[in-house]
C-alpha cells in the first residue's frame, strides 16, 4: 500500500492522482447533467400544453438559461475533462498528469463556481434569466441583480476549463512513452489535444465579454449600450467568437472515443487514421471563422453573410470525411452490439441527423426561417445529446471494467440505451417541424397549432430523463461489484490502457512502455 | 415495421404538399381553424419566400440521398457483418482514392447548393425603390408602427386576454397570435421595413412573408416585402426579450390599396381627434374606466392584474410611494420612465395626454390606493411642457 490512496476525506480533497481527480470530475459532471436534466423536466413540463400551468414565464426564462448553462459547463466539459484524466495517461502510456497540483484546483474551484451559480436561484430578483447566450442589452441594463454572481462563476468555470486544458497539452506533449510518436497516438489523445488548443484559445474570450459585461454594470462604461456609444452586436461578435469553438470543444473528443470504440466491436482497425486527424484539425481552423452564422439576422453586410455561410458549409466535408470513415470501418467488420457500440452507432446516425440539420441552417436565406425557432433547438440537441452525452455514456461503458475490474450489467446497459435512444428521438425530432411550422424558441407558451408536437416531446424528455437513473444504478452496481473483467476486457481492442490489469492499479506505469 | 415507414413516407410527401394545398384558401380571413400537425415551413404570400422554401426543399432532400446512401450502408454492414453470422472482418484500413473522393464529392454538391442561395441573398438584400416605409420599433413587450411620411403611428399590443393564458377560460383559435391593432398594408407594392428597438434586442418575424430581421437598440437594419395575396400574416418577436417574449406577436393585416389609402386616412382623423381631447375635462369614473383598459394593455405585463408587480424586478403599484405621493412625482415617473431602472419605459411618447392621464387616475386609486384624485389631459400636457 505504500503507493496506494490515503484512506478517507483528505484522499478526495488533496490528490493529485489523475484517476481520482478523473473520477471526481466525472461524478460532478453527472450530478450536474441530472440538475440540468431537472431543470429541462420543468421546462417540458411546463410546455406540455398550451397555457401557464406551473412556472411564470420569468422562472421559465430562469430554468431556459440555467439548464443551458449547467449543461455546457457543468455536465459536458467537466465530463470530456474527467475522461481525459483518466484516459490520456494510460493511453500515452505516462505515469500521471504532467501537473498534478494544477489538476486538482482546477477540480476543486469547479464546484464553487456552479454553488454560486446555483445560489442565484435564491436571490431576489432571481437566477440570470437572459438565455445562455446572454445577449446584451438584456443581461446588463435589464439583468437581475444576481447577474455579478454569474459572471464571477463563468470566470472560475474558465479559469478551471484553461487550467484543464494546459495539463492536457502538458501532458500529451511532454510524457509519451518512447516510440509513442504523434500520428501513433489514439484519436481520443490527437482528438482531445487539439480541443485544449480550442480551450486555450477561446477562454479568454468568454473571460472577456463577461468583464466587459461587468463594467457596463458596475462601472459605468458602455460597451454594449448604444445610449453610451457602444454596440449591442459587438456582444454577439465576441460571444460567439467564443461560443462557436465552444460547440466543437463539445464534439471533437467525442469524435476521439466513438473512433476507439467502432473498431473494436467492428473487429477491424480504424479506416483512415490520418484523414481523421486532418479533419478534426481543420473542424478546428473552420470553427474560429464561422462564428458569425449564429448571427444572420443581425444586418450584416451581404458580403459577411456569404462569407460566413460559404465557411460554414465548407465544415461539412470534414464532418463527411469522419462520418464516411466510420462507416467504412463498420463495412465489411465483424459486429458485435455491446452497450458501447449501441450508443457509439446510435451517435454516428444522430449525429449525422444534426449535421443534416446543420447544413440546412448554414444556407443564410432559409436560416432566416430557421433562425431562433425549435428548428434549431432541435438541431443543437441533434448534435449536443447523441453526439456528446451519447459518446460520454458510450466510454464510460466501454472503459468502466478497465476502471473498477468489474463487468457492468449488459442487459442494463442495453435497457439504458434503449430508454434513452427513443426519449432522445420522442422528445427532439418533434421540434424540427414545431420550428418549421414558426415557434419561436424559448417562448414559455405557444399557439395551439404547436400544442400536439409538444405534448409528444414532453413525454420522450421524461423517458430520457428516467434512462439516466437506470445507467446511475449501473454505474454503482459496477462500482461495488460484479463480475470479474478481464485486463483486454473485450476481445482485441487496440491501445496501452488494454496491456496493463484490470482495475488499472492507482500508478499506471513506474517505467514507461515501449510503443513499436 | 413496414406500416411504420409508410406513415413515415406519408409524412415526408404530405409535409412537401399540405401547404402548397393551403396557401390558395388559407389567405383571405383564415386562421380561424387552428391547423394542427404542422410539419414544414409556409410558402408564404411573397416572392421571397417561395424561393426561401424551394431553397429549403431543395437542401432538405439533398440531405435525404445523402442519408439514405450512408445511412444504408451502414445499416447493410449491421446486417450482413455480424460476428454472430460468422462474418470474418476484412482488415483494410486505407485508401486514398476513397478517402479524396470523400472529400471532393461533398465539396462539389455544396457549390450546387451555394449558388441558388447566393441569388436568393442577393434578392433578400435589394431594398432598393420601396414604395412604402414603415419603421418597427420593438418595445418589452410591443412593436411600435410608424407610416413614415404620414401621421400614422401606433402601438401594437397582445389582445388574447389573461384569464386565456392562465387558463380560466378556452383559448381562442389565434391563442397568443392575436394584437390590438395589426399593421395594416397594401398588397402588391415594395414595402421598406426599417427595423429598430427601443430597450433590448427583439426580432421581427413575420414567415408568410419570409421576413426576419433583428431589431437592434442603436442601429436601424432594413427588409422588405410585396404580398402578393390579401389576408392576414401572423408572427412573434424571434429574440428572447425578457419574461414575455413569449407574448409580443406581429399580424399584418394585407388589403387592396384603396382600401388602405382609406384605412390611412381614417387612422390620421382618429388621431387628430384623440389630440383634441387633451382639452376637455373629464370626471373621475371617465378617467378611472378608461385607465384600467390602458392599464391592462400598457402596465400589466409588469407590474401585474393585481398591481403588485414582481418582488426584485417590477415594483407594486399597490401601496407604492409613487402611486400615493406628489402627483408630480407620480406624472414624472409614468412620462418620463425610471432614472434608475431602465425596465420602466417612458410612456409620454407611447400613450397619448388623455391615456397617461387616465392610467394615472386608474393607478392612484385601484390596487386599494384610494388616493381617489384625477388629473387631466392638460395637466399632463403642461408637465411636459414644462
Amino acid at each position: 500500500m505504500a503507493h496506494g490512496p490515503k484512506p478517507g476525506f483528505t484522499r478526495w480533497l488533496y490528490t493529485t492522482n489523475h484517476k481520482d481527480i478523473g473520477s471526481m470530475y466525472l461524478w460532478f459532471s453527472f450530478a450536474m447533467f441530472l440538475l440540468g436534466g431537472c431543470m429541462a423536466l420543468v421546462i417540458r413540463a411546463e410546455l406540455f400544453q398550451p397555457g401557464l400551468q406551473i412556472v411564470q414565464p420569468d422562472f421559465f426564462n430562469q430554468m431556459t438559461t440555467m439548464h443551458g448553462l449547467i449543461m455546457v459547463f457543468g455536465a459536458v466539459m467537466p465530463a470530456f475533462v474527467g475522461l481525459a484524466n483518466w484516459m490520456v495517461p494510460m493511453m500515452i502510456g505516462a505515469p500521471d498528469m504532467a501537473l498534478p497540483r494544477m489538476n486538482n484546483w482546477s477540480f476543486w474551484i469547479l464546484p464553487f463556481a456552479f454553488a454560486m451559480l446555483a445560489s442565484t436561484l435564491f436571490m431576489e430578483g432571481g437566477a440570470p434569466n437572459f438565455g445562455w447566450t446572454f445577449y446584451a442589452p438584456l443581461s446588463t441594463e435589464y439583468a437581475p441583480p444576481s447577474v455579478t454572481f454569474f459572471i464571477f462563476a463563468i470566470h472560475i468555470m474558465g479559469a478551471s476549463s484553461i487550467m484543464g486544458a494546459i495539463n492536457i497539452v502538458a501532458t500529451i506533449l511532454n510524457m509519451r512513452a518512447p516510440g509513442m510518436t504523434l500520428m501513433k497516438m489514439p484519436l481520443f489523445v490527437w482528438t482531445w489535444l487539439i480541443t485544449a488548443y480550442l480551450l486555450i484559445a477561446v477562454m479568454p474570450v468568454l473571460a472577456g465579454v463577461v468583464t466587459m459585461m461587468l463594467m457596463d454594470i458596475h462601472f459605468g462604461t458602455s460597451f454594449f449600450s448604444a445610449a453610451g456609444g457602444g454596440d449591442p452586436v459587438l456582444f454577439q461578435h465576441v460571444f460567439w467568437f467564443f461560443g462557436h469553438p465552444e460547440v466543437y470543444i463539445m464534439i471533437l473528443p467525442a469524435f476521439g472515443i466513438v473512433s476507439a470504440i467502432i473498431p473494436t466491436f467492428a473487429r477491424k482497425p480504424l479506416f483512415g487514421y490520418s484523414s481523421m486527424v486532418y479533419a478534426t484539425a481543420s473542424i478546428a481552423f473552420l470553427s474560429f471563422i464561422v462564428w458569425a452564422h449564429h448571427m444572420f439576422t443581425v444586418g450584416m453586410p451581404i458580403a459577411g453573410e456569404l462569407f460566413f455561410m460559404y465557411a460554414t458549409m465548407l465544415i461539412a466535408v470534414p464532418t463527411g470525411v469522419k462520418v464516411f470513415n466510420w462507416v467504412t470501418t463498420m463495412f465489411r467488420g465483424s459486429m458485435t452490439f455491446e452497450t458501447p457500440m449501441l450508443f457509439s452507432i446510435a451517435f454516428v446516425i444522430l449525429f449525422t441527423l444534426g449535421g443534416f440539420s446543420g447544413l440546412m441552417l448554414a444556407i443564410a436565406p432559409a436560416d432566416f426561417q430557421y433562425h431562433d425557432t425549435y428548428f434549431v433547438v432541435a438541431h443543437f440537441h441533434y448534435v449536443l445529446v447523441p453526439g456528446a452525452i451519447f459518446s460520454i455514456t458510450a466510454g464510460v461503458y466501454y472503459w468502466l471494467p478497465k476502471w473498477t475490474g468489474n463487468m457492468y450489467n449488459e442487459t442494463m446497459g442495453k435497457v439504458h440505451f434503449w430508454m434513452a435512444f427513443v426519449g432522445l428521438n420522442v422528445t427532439f425530432f418533434p421540434m424540427h417541424f414545431v420550428g418549421l411550422a414558426g415557434m419561436p424558441r424559448r417562448i414559455p407558451d405557444y399557439a395551439l397549432q404547436f400544442a400536439d408536437f409538444n405534448q409528444i416531446a414532453s413525454v420522450g424528455a421524461f423517458l430520457f430523463g428516467a434512462a439516466q437513473i437506470v445507467f446511475l444504478f449501473n454505474v454503482i452496481r459496477t462500482v461495488k461489484g460484479g463480475k470479474k473483467a478481464t485486463d483486454e476486457v473485450w476481445e482485441n481492442p487496440e491501445g496501452l490502457e488494454w496491456s496493463v490489469p484490470s482495475p488499472a492499479p492507482y500508478h499506471t506505469f513506474s517505467t514507461p512502455p515501449v510503443v513499436r | 415495421m413496414l406500416m411504420g415507414f409508410k406513415r413515415l413516407f406519408a409524412l415526408l410527401t404530405i409535409s412537401a404538399c399540405v401547404p402548397a394545398a393551403f396557401a390558395q384558401e388559407a389567405s383571405q380571413e383564415a386562421a380561424e381553424e387552428v391547423q394542427r400537425w404542422g410539419v414544414n415551413m409556409t410558402q408564404g404570400v411573397t416572392e421571397v419566400s417561395r424561393t426561401t422554401y424551394d431553397l429549403h426543399m431543395l437542401i432538405f432532400w439533398i440531405c435525404v440521398a445523402i442519408g439514405v446512401v450512408v445511412f444504408g450502408v451502414m445499416f447493410y454492414s449491421m446486417w450482413r457483418h455480424r460476428k454472430s453470422k460468422g462474418y470474418k472482418a476484412a482488415q483494410f484500413h486505407e485508401s486514398l482514392g476513397v478517402e479524396l473522393a470523400w472529400t471532393i464529392v461533398p465539396t462539389l454538391i455544396l457549390i450546387g447548393m451555394a449558388i441558388p442561395a447566393t441569388k436568393t441573398l442577393y434578392d433578400i438584400y435589394d431594398t432598393k425603390e420601396a414604395d412604402l416605409d414603415i419603421m418597427i420599433t420593438g418595445y418589452q413587450w410591443k412593436w411600435k408602427y410608424d407610416y413614415l411620411g404620414s401621421d400614422v403611428s401606433f402601438f401594437s399590443n397582445l389582445s388574447t386576454p389573461q384569464s386565456q393564458i392562465q387558463n380560466q377560460q378556452p383559448k381562442s383559435a389565434n391563442y397568443l397570435l392575436e394584437v390590438d391593432e395589426p399593421l395594416v398594408v397594401p398588397v402588391n407594392k415594395k414595402i421598406r421595413f426599417l427595423i429598430t428597438a427601443n430597450d433590448v434586442i427583439h426580432a421581427w418575424w413575420v414567415p408568410d412573408l419570409a421576413v426576419k430581421k433583428d431589431a437592434i437598440p442603436g442601429f436601424v437594419n432594413e427588409s422588405w416585402t410585396r404580398i402578393d395575396e390579401p389576408g392576414i400574416y401572423r408572427g412573434q418577436c424571434a429574440e428572447l426579450c425578457g419574461k414575455d417574449h413569449g407574448f409580443m406577436p406581429i399580424v399584418v393585416k394585407a388589403v387592396p390599396e384603396d382600401e388602405y389609402h382609406s384605412w390611412l386616412s381614417d387612422r390620421a382623423a382618429a388621431a387628430a381627434r384623440i389630440k383634441e381631447l387633451t382639452n376637455k375635462t373629464f370626471t373621475f369614473d371617465e378617467l378611472y374606466a378608461r385607465g384600467e383598459k390602458i392599464y391592462n394593455s400598457a402596465c400589466v405585463a409588469c407590474h401585474q392584474a393585481n398591481g403588485q408587480g414582481i418582488p426584485g424586478t417590477f415594483p407594486a403599484i399597490a401601496g407604492s410611494k409613487v402611486a400615493t405621493g406628489p402627483m408630480d412625482g407620480h406624472m414624472s415617473m409614468v412620462v418620463n420612465g425610471s432614472p434608475s431602472n431602465p425596465a420602466m419605459q417612458a410612456f409620454g411618447a407611447q400613450l397619448s395626454e388623455v391615456d397617461l392621464a387616465a392610467v394615472i387616475t386608474y393607478q392612484r386609486s385601484a390596487f386599494g390606493n384610494n388616493m381617489g384624485d384625477t388629473v387631466q389631459p392638460i395637466d399632463i400636457l403642461n408637465f411636459k411642457n414644462k
